[in-house]
């Protein structure tokens, strides 16, 4: 039997009311354990125009550098109040915040690790399907090696990596540019 | 760990491209350079899940959330989610919303002139049971106009967002209804190229949902991404 997977369409201008009730922006809940982030940024288009209407998903592994879904077999701990996920959505000034701790490296193509890393999915109307992406750690030395980074052209990578930012230790910034010169590093998963 | 199966890449057509013109909040939002190919990892074949412990008893009945009833047809919405294997999806989240019967969303940024229903939020939440189903009764939504093109309607329309198992089976789409006139001028719904793929978003009147004196029965089956049937060689 072969079906095919039903067309996307765009979340509109109106998904708060559909989505708002299971908005997360702070992944780890008290006693989670691993570095604490903050993680601030816009979303922007093409004008550099915020984009107020734009949402977030996220999915991470806990600081262990396991995921919490029957398909993560290694042999690592699951950590309880943690899932992984978070849905937050852009304020009236395009922008995001959210809180979680810094995932722990996991397995990727080949048998090599992946550097630490946040998938990320971005809905908001004017997309007619989601975009994906991901962001990395700022002064991780896994960065280099990581077999995703390295396909992506050397000049654009850093827009998948937040920056420090003003705030203490912890706090992060990170963007999602539409267009332009900054354009982020979007990922083809075949949809 | 093992190598991994990745998820099966859609039939050419039957998914939109992130631009097309014609729906004009593309242009400045969709991304100009080229989309970096991936390979499955274990970040995008796991995913989070939602069981039933997390959604209200009434969340998918959207006419018994407020004192009252809300106005409009009452309809029952419900249908099935399968991959693409045909494999049904069980205990995973369907979430639902839309307009009210006047074409009204209860929402800060909808100002078109029709009247928002104290009965009515737009919103609902189910879980699919073992065998992929899910159900929602809700009331017909109505059209409303937009500001994409000079007398701009979008027909009437029901979101819907689901998950499935893993990152990569994430979807949000529309559902419209059998015989609505706006259909064939929607830029939303025509963004997609192959025609079949397009009509599977119109539900089907449905008499076996269809309950006596009470309801009009719609269906809407999903389907999400399938395995690849091997692993991809890493």
């Amino acid at each position: 039997m072969s079906l095919q997977a039903t067309t996307s369409q765009t979340v509109g201008p109106y998904f708060k009311i559909g989505l708002q009730w299971l908005n997360r922006d702070n992944l780890a809940a008290e006693g989670v354990s691993g570095e604490r982030v903050t993680i601030q940024g816009r979303v922007l288009d093409a004008d550099g125009v915020p984009v107020p209407d734009a949402i977030l998903e996220i999915w991470q592994a806990n600081a262990h550098g396991k995921y919490d879904h029957p398909e993560d077999t290694q042999d690592k701990p699951l950590e309880p109040g943690f899932k992984g996920y978070g849905r937050i959505p852009a304020d009236k000034q395009g922008g995001f915040r959210f809180a979680t701790i810094k995932p722990g490296p996991v397995p990727g193509p080949n048998g090599k690790e992946q550097a630490p890393h946040l998938v990320i999915a971005v809905f908001m109307r004017g997309l007619l399907k989601r975009l994906v992406t991901r962001m990395y750690f700022p002064d991780d030395a896994r960065n280099a090696g990581d077999p995703i980074l390295n396909l992506v052209e050397a000049a654009r990578r850093s827009t998948l990596i937040a920056k420090k930012a003003a705030g203490g230790p912890g706090a992060l910034e990170w963007n999602v540019v539409l267009q332009g010169p900054d354009e982020t590093v979007f990922f083809d998963l075949g949809l | 760990m093992t190598p991994l199966a990745g998820y099966r890449p859609p039939y050419p057509g039957t998914q939109p491209d992130h631009l097309h013109p014609l729906y004009v909040s593309s242009i400045k939002r969709s991304p100009t350079r080229p989309l970096v190919a991936i390979p499955y990892t274990l970040s995008e074949v796991t995913g989070p899940s939602f069981g039933p412990e997390l959604v209200a008893p009434a969340a998918h009945d959207l006419t018994r959330q407020h004192r009252g009833e809300p106005l409009g047809e009452r309809i029952i919405v419900s249908g099935r989610v399968l991959d693409e294997n045909g494999r049904p999806l069980s205990n995973t989240l369907v979430e639902i919303w839309q307009a009210n019967a006047a074409g009204r969303y209860l929402h800060e940024v909808d100002q078109h002139k029709a009247p928002l229903d104290p009965n009515f939020t737009g919103c609902g939440q189910a879980v699919t049971n073992a065998e992929g189903r899910y159900r929602f009764v809700t009331i017909r939504p109505g059209e409303y106009p937009w500001r994409n093109h000079y007398n701009a309607w979008r027909p009437a329309h029901i979101h819907f967002s689901l998950f499935g198992p893993a990152f990569a089976t994430r979807l949000v789409t529309q559902m419209y209804f059998p015989g609505d006139p706006l259909i064939p001028f929607d830029p939303i719904f025509n963004c997609t190229a192959d025609e079949k793929a397009r009509n599977r978003l119109i539900s089907l009147f449905d008499w076996e949902t269809t309950m006596p004196e009470h309801a009009l029965g719609y269906r809407f089956d999903l389907i999400l991404r399938g395995r690849d049937a091997t692993p991809m060689e890493v």
